[in-house]
């Protein structure tokens, strides 16, 4: 199978084709993450998006369904330099094009995937067509489409990808969480479990009161895809929440989701974080810790009311990492504390949020 | 934060296995760190070939032993702040928690920089490792020690079999072995008993991966993983043994996080500020894993690290070390983030150990739990098929990849999967093109499949190739055999072409390398890096090429290997620098990740490539510099030089027509001829039956080399027609497409080096060195002294008068080096290279003449101006060779005319004796207390060393002696005790005293006039290495010893830096 990838700059890149066969569009990015293409695959929070993995060789490990995010694959389309067909892993169920083509994802392999990055750093995350064909495709055509793609980051992604019934995890324990799933990774929900508190799973848009029915101790509030913008109700429900000075805690989506609910503002970055190795200092500390990432947007720092403040700044380019109240048990941060993929130096976060509701 | 004034950096000494040229690199980038921040530095280090001891760095360079004695009268003289004791190996390391626990460093006010010694001690000393670690919750592999059987199996019960049961005290691991079952060990336990009082049962790890992880932190407990590898070869083999791959290839995100996190975990606990490397064996089944091992230290792993990443990794420990928090420092590559990060790589690396195992007399091949390997190659690529083929070309040892190479045939495949040796990766890739199963070759190897499916897909890709002639090969396969590593060579001799015609034809498809940077951000960030690689795997290049007028390319020298090591780095390094004083913008060619010219900071741009024809080629092409310099980087760039030239490539100083004629045997001999100039007799012969007939009309000995070598060594000295059979017949083969060249051999001669730089054909800088042994020493291992002080001046002059003619005749512009047999002042011309020899930083630094600098300006055809002479110093330079061979199991440690040592110090003194003794304690020696061991061969020389045997007696020392040195001793009147030779058992004998520790120092001589060495004199000679008796084979060096013992005394051995001799 062949497969061509035109982006909204009429740039063409044919390569070989993997996954399923099919076309799709979306938002290409990037990330620089060596290890962890399972995990990033199912993260929701590429929703949306074709994802190009700048690390070279993907699928060497095979694909164990221990490590995924989600149910299933959510990046739209793949983009790797070379697909392994052959992997090696005690763990692994399946290959990668297997996985994929059972999914309906299509994969090019084959490209030059350090040209694609550079040219995503230099002109910013751009719009494509990526497409799988067995004989021949129709060129011209594809680079009209390319230029029509509708951005993704218009609608409104997190409403595809949250849960569409509340579920309740732990129901023995005794510290009740509310986690306002955005299209939450696993591994938060995980992370809490681990923790012993019973975890109430809401959809995005499930309104305040029908939260506090459940008297969380604290709010969790996901990572997820898209413009924060997006989620108006969500944004209203944590503004009411954080009237009632539940604790809360944000985490991806879920930081900027905060900072709108206290009136800040967002704003979207050229290209993005995605990878396993953001240095992000604690502000007010010596600290440095590398983070997990994967955002479009972040938190404009300008724009908080004086009651905020900045928790964590990215030590490469300053951008806002977290934001915290400085009097309320309001704290949320950019990057996955939950890693999967990616270091763990962050995982303490859950015991502080923790340490703070029980 | 409080910066020091005064630092005191430790050196690694000599090359040696298991401690080699990255310590160079370390060390050389503590320097430059320290020095950004204006603090004095003092570096002990007698290796005189490094960088690190090259004038623009340290502040002061001691040509020292690194040992305590020495350097405590460094600390007294130069009264330093602090020490810094992690970037000179395990020699550095040793030698600083020796004076801390003497309690000199207190004493003398100097702080140790960095990890305390008590967590330096804590990762030393296994007992104390295992114990801290369990503190935390950590896994170190279980094992525990046995004094009895009952014991042995209990313990054996707790940890469950298959057990390994390691015998201590015991030398290579004599009766250590695998149990499978309580069975076995009982039968085990009672053999290793019976010679051993305690054995550690171990859990055994077979088939485990071995991973290693690469941290830093610093003192606000910053701490991060610059970078993960992974062994290809599973555990059970050392990692400086094994392939290994940056970054990780078969992990998962859990198992790479995981240990990433136990790294930082242990690192922590340990309480380590600075670098330090962690290795790890990871269960594939489940996860589990054990800590091996934690260097608190900068180590060989942080050198590959380091190149492999782009993340300076001794640099940032130094500023660490200085108490710099790691989120301050700037990432050197980006120049605007934050070194505290961890680097993406976009890329792999491959790196594979040099083994010169054919170098030695009976060394076992096997690889295993010990280092053999001298040094090593890292290739990178965008796939691991590409970075592999790459570093096999690398090793330079005749393989042209992973397939293709010439009659490669393998007595028994299993075995030499199961035991491994230097050559199992070329076993696999039969064992695949014979049809066997990954599965099958994963059960004799344990290396994962990965690893193994990659190698097949190279062998399928030859087995397409041979399918096709060159014209009929489809771009498609040309371009996929390309983007899987196959050079233009390989891919000529599957399709029965010419190197040439393949690269002609897929330049005209197009199918060429790009050139991509390594940015340690994976292009997340703009980054101005000049550190590049060549790969298939893209479709744009990420550097711009402008003119190269003013651009300079310098060929490297390789991995280290016997005969090629960190002086050639030097003079790349020196030239580079050179180049850059001229105004020219330098590129650098290089893939020996333990140098110092592979540092992205040297030179303008660092291609780090193959260098071979083709690749050079395609660099040149792109970068169109204004010359190619091939003569700085020893025989590997040099033998480029014919087809560089021939392809149209400007080649800086002496035309390769010149370096042709010299090194081509024929046309060399003639010019000699023409000159009027004496070379010892030879011929080359097609036959062993002519070979016979010159050698009995030359006249025995001589020195033979056949072109075609089944095992040992490529030359040898032949004394009698018995030994010539047996080397014609039995070693090699001799056949018209095999020639042999005999020469005659002259006995009790002396080798004299020149070492010189020539400008249009006229010598503008010139150094006599003189050898301590007599010609048949290969002069890598031989001692060297300058200036010259047995020489006579006749013979100075003839060698003077002779070097100025060929200089003239060759229009030599640039380095070059001729060997000279002289006796009785008369000499003969032995080999003549027009290139940078060995010796080149050693003459350099002893006479401060800048030897290089004159070469490039000579090279550049600039007017050359030098006034200074080499002859008139009012101080004697001695460099002495060092030898490995106690990590060669086996091996005859004795001097012949192949080379074996792996590495060399230089000291300098007020005459040759101070010199020589401060050398030879550089190089390990420890000199007699109470007694020596001779046992010298040949009546003559029993003669020659009888006033030196006097003199020992007079010293107060014991002597011992073997038999016919012992009768010849007592019979001249010097008392001595005999001992019987190893395999007499009889008392009093060689074994139990050099066991029992009553002998100091071993001088065992073999007769010159005998070649094969006696079984009993190799028996002594390996036992004193194995005990690590210090040993003199050469009667010559034995005598410049016994002379300078007599004269000096260690402890007053003036203790002065570089600059002080004048």
């Amino acid at each position: 199978m062949k497969a061509i990838l035109v982006l909204e700059d009429g740039s063409v890149w044919p390569g070989e084709g993997f996954g399923a066969f099919a076309k799709v569009s979306g938002e290409v990015v990037f990330n620089t993450g060596m290890v962890g293409y399972p995990e990033s695959i199912t993260d929701p929070s590429y929703h949306g998006q074709i994802l190009c993995q700048t690390y070279p060789l993907i699928g060497n490990y095979g694909v164990s369904s221990k490590s995924f995010e989600s149910d299933k694959p959510k990046i739209w389309g793949y983009i790797v330099s070379e697909l392994c067909e052959v992997p090696s892993h005690a763990t692994s169920e399946k290959t990668l094009h297997e996985w994929l083509k059972e999914n309906g994802v299509p994969v090019i392999a084959g490209i030059d995937t350090r040209a694609l990055t550079k040219k995503l750093r230099l002109h910013g995350v751009m719009l494509g067509i990526l497409e799988t064909y067995f004989a021949k495709t129709d060129l011209p055509s594809l680079r009209r489409e390319a230029r029509l793609i509708p951005d993704p980051n218009k609608r409104h992604l997190v409403a595809e990808v949250t849960t569409e019934k509340i579920k309740v995890y732990n129901k023995e324990c005794k510290t009740t969480v509310a986690l306002i799933d955005c299209g939450v990774k696993m591994n938060i929900l995980r992370s809490l479990l681990k923790r012993n508190v019973r975890v109430v799973r809401v959809p995005a848009e499930t309104e305040f009161a029908k939260i506090l029915d459940y008297s969380p101790a604290g709010i969790v509030i996901s990572n997820g895809p898209g413009d924060p913008k997006q989620c108006a109700a969500t944004i209203a429900t944590v503004k009411r929440l954080m009237r009632e000075s539940v604790p809360t805690f944000g985490i991806c989506l879920g930081n900027q989701i905060v900072a709108l609910a206290a009136g800040g503002n967002t704003y979207k970055l050229k290209f993005g974080h995605r990878g396993q190795n953001q240095p992000c200092r604690e502000e007010g500390t010596k600290r440095c810790y590398i983070t997990s990432q994967n955002h479009g947007f972040a938190v404009d720092v300008r724009s908080l009311p004086r009651s905020w403040r900045p928790w964590f700044t990215n030590a490469n380019d300053r951008t806002n990492e977290g934001v915290r109240h400085a009097a309320k048990p309001f704290m949320s941060v950019q990057f996955h504390p939950e890693a999967a993929p990616g270091p763990t130096d962050t995982e303490f976060l859950f015991d502080q949020f923790i340490g703070i509701i029980k | 934060m409080k910066i020091p004034k005064k630092i005191l950096i430790l050196g690694s000494g000599a090359l040696k296995i298991g401690e080699a040229g990255e310590f160079d690199y370390s060390g050389s980038q503590a320097i430059k760190a320290l020095k950004e921040d204006g603090i004095e530095v003092v570096l002990v280090n007698p290796n005189i070939a490094t960088i690190q001891t090259s004038e623009f760095l340290a502040d002061k360079v001691y040509f020292l032993p690194v040992t305590p004695p020495f350097v405590e009268r460094v600390i007294a003289r130069e009264k330093p702040d602090g020490i810094l004791l992690s970037f000179g190996g395990q020699t550095a390391l040793n030698c600083g928690v020796e004076l801390w626990k003497t309690g000199v460093l207190a004493k003398r006010r100097v702080a140790v920089l960095g990890t305390p010694v008590e967590a330096i001690e804590n990762t030393e000393d296994r007992e104390r490792f295992n114990a801290r670690l369990a503190e935390a919750g950590l896994k170190s592999p279980k094992g525990v020690a046995a004094t009895t059987i009952e014991d042995g199996l209990s313990i054996a019960r707790a940890i469950g079999y298959p057990v390994m049961a390691r015998v201590a005290y015991a030398l290579g691991g004599k009766g250590s072995g695998l149990s499978q079952n309580e069975d076995e060990l009982r039968e085990q336990l009672r053999k290793a008993f019976s010679h051993a009082p305690q054995v550690l049962i171990e859990e055994y790890l077979e088939g485990w991966k071995e991973v290693e992880y690469e941290v830093v932190r610093d003192r606000d407990d910053n701490c991060v993983t610059v970078c993960n590898m992974e062994n290809f070869d599973p555990m059970g083999i050392h990692t400086g043994e094994s392939i290994v791959i940056a970054p990780s290839q078969t992990l998962t995100n859990a198992e790479y996080h995981h240990l990433r996190e136990i790294s930082i975990k242990a690192v922590r606990h340990l309480g380590i500020v600075g670098e330090c490397n962690i290795q790890f064996a990871l269960n594939p089944k489940d996860g589990d894993y054990r800590i091996i091992e934690v260097n608190a230290r900068l180590s060989r792993s942080s050198a590959l690290a380091s190149k492999a990443t782009g993340y300076p990794l001794a640099f940032i420990a130094a500023k660490l070390v200085l108490g710099y928090p790691l989120p301050e420092l700037l990432n050197s590559i980006t120049k605007k983030t934050t070194a505290c990060f961890e680097p993406a790589l976009d890329y792999l690396v491959v790196k594979i150990p040099r083994w010169d195992l054919k170098k030695f007399r009976r060394v076992s091949k096997k690889i295993g739990s010990e280092m053999k390997s001298v040094g090593e190659v890292m290739a990178i690529g965008r796939n691991f098929e590409e970075a592999l083929q790459k570093a096999t070309r690398m090793l330079q040892i005749g393989m042209y990849g992973v397939v293709g190479n010439e009659s490669y045939s393998f007595k028994d495949l299993e075995k030499e999967l199961r035991q491994p040796t230097d050559e199992r990766l070329f076993g696999i890739a039969e064992a695949i093109k014979k049809g066997w199963s990954i599965d099958r070759i994963h059960q004799a190897t344990k290396i994962d499949r990965w690893f193994l499916s990659k190698i097949r897909n190279i062998v399928a890709v030859e087995k397409k190739l041979r399918e096709h002639t060159l014209a009929t090969l489809p771009a498609s396969q040309l371009a996929e055999a390309k983007r899987k590593g196959f050079s233009d060579k390989q891919i000529a001799i599957f399709c029965g072409a010419d190197e040439l015609e393949v690269r002609a034809k897929r330049t005209r498809l197009r199918i060429t390398p790009a050139v991509k940077q390594i940015d340690t951000l994976a292009a997340e960030y703009p980054a101005k890096t000049n550190y590049l690689y060549l790969t298939y795997h893209g479709r744009e290049d990420d550097v711009r090429f402008g003119p190269g007028g003013n651009k300079v390319m310098v060929l490297g020298s390789g991995s280290y290997s016997i005969g090629s090591s960190v002086e050639f780095d030097w003079c790349c390094v020196s030239a580079v620098l050179a180049l850059k004083k001229l105004g020219y913008k330098t590129i650098m060619v290089n893939y020996n990740p333990e140098t110092v010219s592979t540092d992205y900071d040297i030179c303008d741009r660092l291609y780090f490539e193959e260098l071979s024809f083709e690749r050079v080629l395609d660099i040149y092409r792109r970068e169109n510099p204004r010359g190619l310099v091939l003569s700085m980087g020893g025989q590997i760039p040099n033998n480029l030089a014919l087809k560089c030239f021939k392809a149209g490539l400007r080649i800086l100083g002496t035309s390769p027509e010149s370096i042709d004629m010299a090194e081509n045997r024929y046309k060399f001999s003639r010019l000699l001829d023409r000159l009027g100039i004496d070379q010892p007799e030879w011929r080359e012969l097609r036959s062993v039956a002519e070979a016979e007939a010159f050698a009995g009309t030359a006249g025995y000995p001589v020195l033979v080399r056949p072109s075609y070598v089944l095992s040992g060594a490529a030359m040898s000295v032949v004394f009698d027609r018995k030994d010539l059979d047996k080397v014609l017949k039995k070693a090699s083969r001799v056949s018209p497409e095999y020639p042999v060249v005999i020469s005659k051999f002259i006995l009790n001669a002396k080798e004299i080096e020149m070492d010189a730089v020539a400008a249009g054909g006229e010598i503008v800088a010139s150094a006599i060195v003189e050898h301590v042994e007599n010609a048949g020493v290969h002069s890598g291992d031989a001692t060297m002294v300058l200036p010259p002080q047995k020489t006579y001046i006749e013979t100075m002059r003839k060698i003077q008068d002779t070097s100025r003619k060929i200089a003239a005749a060759l229009k030599i512009s640039g380095p070059f080096n001729i060997q000279f047999i002289a006796k009785d002042n008369e000499i003969k011309v032995i080999e003549c290279n027009l290139r940078a020899s060995r010796s080149f930083p050693f003459v350099s630094k002893v006479s401060r003449v800048d030897f290089i600098g004159l070469a490039v300006e000579a090279m550049l055809g600039r007017p050359v101006k030098n006034k200074k002479s080499t002859l008139d110093l009012n101080y004697v330079g001695v460099k002495a060779p060092q030898f490995s061979f106690s990590r060669l199991k086996g091996a005859d440690p004795t001097l012949g005319v192949e080379m074996a040592s792996t590495g060399e110090v230089a000291c300098l003194g007020e005459d040759v004796h101070e010199a020589f003794l401060k050398s030879l304690l550089s190089a390990g020696y420890v000199l007699p207390r109470r007694s020596i061991l001779l046992s010298i061969g040949g009546r003559i020389q029993k003669h020659r060393f009888l006033a030196a045997a006097r003199t020992l007696e007079g010293m107060g020392l014991a002597l011992y002696a073997t038999d016919g040195t012992s009768a010849f001793l007592k019979a001249n009147g010097v008392p001595n005790t005999r001992l019987h030779k190893i395999h007499e058992h009889r008392s009093p004998n060689i074994r139990d005293h050099i066991a029992e520790r009553k002998i100091d120092f071993v001088i065992s001589t073999p007769d010159p006039e005998r070649k094969a060495a006696s079984r009993s004199g190799y028996e002594l000679r390996r036992m004193a290495v194995d005990y690590s008796v210090p040993l003199l084979t050469n009667l010559q060096v034995a005598e410049l010893f016994v002379q300078s013992l007599a004269l000096k005394k260690v402890e007053e051995l003036p203790i002065k830096h570089w600059a002080e001799y004048e």
